[in-house]
């Protein structure tokens, strides 16, 4: 984590003296980037908003990778684990409140793991390479989930390309300390979700069977193998965790924050799950810290675009990417065993 | 649905291929080629209408390809970074670089302004996209050097100690990617439409990857399979606003056919892949 933390402050600085060329003050676009991140209880909520998402798709892209594949899928599976709740809560509004959040989490998850199964399969058992497969699912999800807001569930108060309100039930509502505390931003009791599971993952990474036959697998498939782990059972039930953790967007976005589907919500939180993931080097609690890093720089980037005349929001991408850059430099010895497999 | 109109929808997408085949045959392999089709498409497009030149466009946007794979092959080939990794942080920086640059050129986030139609291509990227298929097709299989690129994905220890060194060959073969995929992206804004417009491509860098992978890893099979994606693009330009039997076809699942037809196959066809024995392995 030490040497990824240098890869960002690297990535940061690299990024932000590019800002020379578009005629900015690098440290007056860092002062923005800090201001609008923390700058109030609203910009913090919603840099805890980001920090939520990210912290799912970052598990989700970690276990994957924990099993030895690439998850370029999160952003589809999250799509899918959205709609799915966004459906149920549209469709059956009249689930008791106790129960509704959670039957849409878990129906978020089933749909978030379907849609994993499915790159998953191919890749165990036709040998298509998961990362361009998944990249397919991603824009198969996009049209999919526009088509099902559009044609089964269209708000019907107003023109923009969103769903109807789910049923009150299934928000948090009352118990939603989070919101509270942050003054109604978008910040919600998810955060606690994602906490939590980050803290579930890494206890079953380092101190369940399961966990270490995943580990295994991913390290060394031919050894798992001999010593009798299912290496494609352990990496389908893996993959499948993935796609479920990624759905956990869907409570963050749809029961958390707009209680609808808004086509196009979400920022890349997918894509940018690999870079924090691969910035905690695939520990679950590093996650943790690496998410907050990339969402309140998320944050902070979304406000260049009417802060600065000449910088948009974009610019935190070019972080990101050298982020990525860095820590595939710096681990590849982690990865050199695997680079056989690929393709 | 005609002949022309799938080779001209299959253009971006053969030489993004064959740029794939070049850097995946040498053993390194290229995710990167949505990227590298986005820089083409920017800096062809920005190029041509600074210099008011299609063709001047078109080889900056070459040499632009070029000069990224550079940066990606020196990570890869020199510093034995993941492969995958590697490609992803390529895509990522260069979707957040393209709308940087633009910004302080045009001070759009995104699109290029509209090339006047006296500065694009007709059907020229068509003919050089097929003589390329040819070429390489012939080098691949006529020629010794030919055979130093499958040996360099294949058993680069052998060609090494037969006196050619496989980093060269995958270095040039890197580049030679950079550039090819850069006009694939350039036969997007150049020659499919008449500007830049954000992300583009659209996906087809990984849509020419599964052409290559359909095509298992063959200059002149990974063309037909482009025809087919290419086939499967008309299809659905030519199905949208149509509707069969009273039921209009919503546009969002006609728009996701090529993305299905992608996934179908690779899953369906091409059966457990065979790809060079070394790819993805530094040396």
């Amino acid at each position: 984590m030490k040497k990824s933390l240098i890869g960002f402050i690297i990535g940061l600085v690299l990024a932000l003296s590019l800002t020379l060329f578009a005629g900015e003050n690098p440290l007056h676009i860092a002062w923005i980037l800090m201001k609008s991140a923390f700058g109030s209880s609203y910009d913090l909520g919603l840099t805890l908003y980001y920090t939520t998402g990210l912290i799912f798709t970052g598990l989700s892209v970690s276990l994957a990778f924990s099993a030895g594949l690439f998850n370029i899928g999160a952003e589809g599976q999250l799509l899918m684990g959205s709609i799915a709740a966004a459906l149920l809560g549209v469709l059956f509004p009249h689930v008791p409140g106790f129960l509704a959040p959670i039957l849409a989490v878990l129906v978020a998850g089933l749909a978030g793991a379907l849609w994993a199964l499915i790159p998953a399969l191919l890749k165990i058992y036709r040998g298509s390479h998961e990362v361009i497969v998944t990249m397919m699912m991603n824009f198969i999800a996009s049209g999919l989930t526009s088509w099902a807001v559009l044609q089964w569930i269209p708000n019907p108060d107003s023109q923009n390309p969103e769903s109807a309100k789910i049923a009150s039930s299934y928000m948090f509502q009352d118990i939603d300390f989070v919101k509270k505390l942050l003054g109604d931003s978008p910040a919600s009791l998810a955060l606690v979700l994602a906490l939590f599971g980050a803290f579930v993952l890494w206890f079953v990474m380092k101190r369940t069977r399961w966990g270490y036959e995943v580990h295994i697998s991913g390290l060394n498939p031919s050894a798992a193998e001999r010593a009798g782990i299912d290496v494609a059972k352990i990496q389908i039930q893996a993959f499948c965790w993935a796609g479920a953790l990624a759905a956990g967007v869907a409570v963050t976005e749809v029961l958390g924050n707009s209680g609808q589907f808004r086509i196009g919500f979400s920022p890349e939180f997918g894509f940018i799950g690999i870079a924090v993931a691969l910035m905690a080097r695939n520990h679950p609690l590093g996650i943790l810290l690496s998410a907050f890093l990339m969402g309140a720089l998320h944050k902070g980037a979304s406000d260049l675009d009417f802060e600065t005349t000449t910088i948009t929001r974009d610019f935190s991408k070019i972080i990101q990417g050298v982020i990525i850059l860095f820590v595939a430099v710096q681990s590849y010895r982690i990865f050199k065993k695997r680079g056989s497999r690929v393709s | 649905m005609s002949v022309e109109t799938i080779l001209r929808l299959a253009t971006p997408l053969i030489f993004t291929s064959l740029g794939g085949f070049l850097s995946e045959r040498s053993g390194v392999i290229q995710i990167g080629l949505e990227g590298l089709m986005l820089v083409g498409a920017f800096v062809g497009a920005t190029v041509a209408f600074g210099a008011s030149s299609c063709w001047l466009g078109w080889l900056v946007a070459f040499l632009a390809g070029v000069i990224v794979a550079a940066i990606y092959a020196f990570f890869v080939i020199e510093l034995e970074a993941d492969q995958i990794v590697t490609g992803t942080a390529l895509n990522l920086t260069v979707a957040g670089l393209i709308p940087f640059v633009s910004k302080i050129l045009f001070n759009t986030t995104g699109s290029t302004p509209t090339l006047d139609i006296s500065n694009r291509f007709f059907w020229e990227p068509i003919a050089i996209a097929l003589l390329s298929v040819v070429l390489i097709q012939i080098w691949f299989s006529k020629t010794n050097s030919g055979l130093w690129l499958k040996f360099a994905g294949e058993k680069p220890k052998a060609l090494e100690s037969s006196g050619v060194s496989p980093r060269k060959i995958r270095w040039l073969c890197s580049l030679m990617a950079g550039g090819l995929a850069a006009w694939g992206g350039a036969s997007l804004s150049l020659f499919l439409a008449s500007s830049y417009s954000p992300l583009m491509t659209s996906g087809r860098g990984f849509i020419a990857l599964a052409a290559l992978i359909f095509g298992r890893w063959k200059p002149w099979s990974a063309f037909l399979a482009c025809l087919l994606f290419g086939a499967a693009e008309t299809l659905q330009i030519h199905w949208q606003g149509q509707s069969v039997g009273g039921f209009m076809i919503p546009v969002q699942l006609i728009q996701i056919l090529p993305y299905i037809f992608t996934i179908v196959a690779l899953a369906g066809f091409v059966g457990k892949n065979s790809p060079p024995a070394a790819l993805g392995r530094p040396l």
